[in-house]
């Protein structure tokens, strides 16, 4: 019992990054109405960041934060001026095939520009409190894992706030629901997209930190983070932060159960199942209004 | 006899005539290169060359045809790969081996398919790239070895009859393509590709054709990763799952031009020739630079090389007196 409650616990220390990780990807889906498969190499790039952070200036994980975020941001802008700007004003189905193409060939692109900068050995960042853990009630919670699970709630929070209370946040959720409504209020299309996907872009980035502190890096791991984040999205569905939150948590949960029940090389195959379940009995996805 | 058979090649399609004329000629030529060289080199080469248009045109079938974006068609590829080498080493006959890894690529291809395909946008882009990956884990999980030939099988290795049912698979793969694009079928994928709402207005039922497609593609990718696992000595049982498959596949098909017989030929031609050439000159950064290129193919050229060649030609053609 005690093993079980402990992987339950594992879940959801791990599933929030799955849930911040998902958040990226699903504000810039929800609004440009296109699908970044990149998302998982701007993930790797906030990772390497961070360890270069803390191998070259020494720099603690949980603090490069502040460096990895606006970092990433300006990398969604660039990204966002230079190549998702010409397709983001399609029709909708061009739009998203074009820009899954164009995710696509970003994916291997970055992937090789990574190799070239930090070669395809695993990199790790191991702060000197990498080893510590918390125990409570027989259980216990590595220091890390916690951390990232509240940096992780804290920017989803950030994220929602922002989007409900703020005008710009409320002018990205006006064109999420209706782009052409919202530019004939006026809101300025362009502007509201690289916003949005700028915001999806540093949330990857902070995701990236995240994991370099959980897991190794290396260059080809932004596909599986991509894919975590995917099946995060379809479960919860688009337009509320919180119930992606949640989405990652069930997903983290799900796949710590099940290396108890099927056995850990088989884990992967849950996140295609809960894929598969969601589009037969709610495709709009289990949170979405 | 002969005659009426002229005749009834007249009716048809006067494009798809001449380009089944230049497909049979250059199969014939092919099919008797081996006579005139033993370079194995060369005939490696067409091996690759051969497989991976089969891979460009399967997907090319269900992309490019029925617009339904693929992004995990190593899923297909590495299932036919792995189910046709393992039952291949357990003594199966080599033809039932890489049967069944076809059929099984299909029946994955139906798992994913049919719930995606009820669903529009971005679902089945999703489904498949999270099979591809899923299975490309799993089996580097399960399976981390590499799995090299047997000793006997390295005795009985030759690369002519290997060449030969390479050749084969293109040539299916290309006539399977042009009979769905060049009949009553083709229309339907256009409408679904072109509007689905439309389409379904008009009585074109999109699931069945999307499946249809999906059958054909999944089933030649399939047939594609078998011939890959017979003709290869050795590679990690993960390896024909890995994203570059489906990466191959794309930008063969983009560069060479999407929804067209010749185009993925073309494109497979043009990739594995200038790959052989810039793998060897820049192994760091072939892929950069092949990324780049696939973008902007899609962004600025979205016929591919058939439109690039389409437009020159019209520039010598004389114009028609005003």
């Amino acid at each position: 019992m005690n093993t079980f409650l402990q992987q339950i616990v594992f879940g959801c220390l791990v599933g929030g990054l799955y849930g911040l990780a998902a958040a990226g990807l699903s504000l810039v889906f929800g609004v440009l109405k296109i699908l970044n498969v990149a998302h998982g190499e701007l993930i790797m790039l906030g990772g390497y960041a961070t360890f270069w952070l803390f191998t070259l200036a020494g720099l603690d994980p949980f603090l490069s934060l502040l460096i990895t975020w606006p970092l990433l941001f300006a990398v969604g802008a660039a990204l966002y001026g230079g190549l998702f700007r010409f397709v983001a004003t399609a029709g909708e189905e061009t739009r998203i095939k074009n820009s899954v193409l164009i995710g696509f060939g970003l994916t291997l692109a970055l992937q090789n520009v990574a190799i070239l900068l930090w070669t395809a050995d695993e990199r790790g960042v191991t702060p000197d409190y990498s080893g510590a853990v918390l125990r409570l009630g027989g259980l216990a919670f590595p220091l890390t894992r916690l951390g990232t699970l509240v940096v992780a709630g804290l920017l989803i929070l950030g994220l929602h706030r922002f989007l409900t209370r703020t005008y710009a946040g409320k002018a990205i959720r006006a064109t999420a629901a209706d782009w052409e409504a919202g530019a004939l209020v006026g809101i300025d299309l362009n502007r509201t997209y690289r916003l949005a996907f700028a915001l999806g872009s540093a949330a990857a980035g902070v995701a990236g930190t995240l994991v370099s502190v959980g897991y190794d890096i290396s260059p080809n791991i932004g596909l599986g983070w991509t894919l975590k984040a995917l099946i995060v999205v379809v479960l919860a569905g688009l337009g509320s932060m919180p119930g992606t939150f949640a989405g990652g948590l069930i997903l983290g949960v799900a796949e710590s159960a099940s290396t108890i029940v099927i056995g850990g090389p088989y884990r992967e195959v849950v996140g295609l199942i809960l894929f598969l379940a969601v589009l037969l009995w709610r495709p709009q996805g289990l949170f979405a209004r | 006899m002969c005659v009426r058979a002229l005749d009834a090649m007249r009716d048809l399609n006067p494009v798809a005539v001449r380009w089944g004329g230049a497909g049979v000629a250059a199969l014939a030529g092919l099919a008797l290169l081996p006579a005139f060289t033993a370079r194995t080199d060369i005939l490696n080469v067409l091996v690759v060359l051969l497989i991976s248009v089969a891979l460009a045109q399967s997907w090319n079938i269900l992309g490019g045809l029925a617009g339904q974006v693929n992004l995990g068609h190593a899923a297909f590829f590495g299932a036919g790969a792995l189910v046709a080498r393992l039952l291949w080493f357990r003594g199966v006959p080599v033809p039932l081996a890489v049967g069944a890894g076809a059929a099984t690529a299909m029946a994955l291809g139906l798992i994913i398919g049919v719930p995606a395909f009820r669903l529009r946008g971005a679902y089945f882009a999703i489904g498949t790239l999270g099979l591809a990956e899923i299975l490309r884990i799993t089996v580097g999980n399960v399976l981390p070895v590499i799995s090299a030939l047997p000793a006997p099988y390295v005795q009985s290795y030759s690369l002519v009859p290997r060449y030969y049912v390479a050749l084969g698979l293109a040539a299916v793969s290309v006539a399977v393509a042009a009979a769905l694009a060049y009949s009553g079928v083709s229309y339907g994928f256009g409408a679904i590709r072109e509007d689905e709402d439309a389409a379904a207005a008009a009585g074109v039922g999109p699931l069945a054709h999307k499946i249809l497609a999906m059958v054909a593609s999944t089933g030649l990718a399939g047939l594609a990763g078998g011939i890959f696992a017979y003709y290869h000595a050795s590679y990690y049982y993960a390896h024909p799952f890995s994203p570059i498959w489906t990466f191959d596949a794309l930008i063969m098909t983009f560069i060479g031009g999407v929804g067209t017989v010749a185009g993925p030929v073309l494109g497979a031609a043009f990739y594995v020739l200038l790959k052989e050439v810039l793998v060897v000159r820049l192994v760091e950064t072939h892929l950069l630079i092949f990324g780049a290129l696939f973008i902007l193919v899609v962004l600025t050229l979205p016929g591919g090389l058939l439109e690039a060649l389409h437009r020159v030609a019209r520039l010598w053609r004389p114009r028609p007196a005003a």
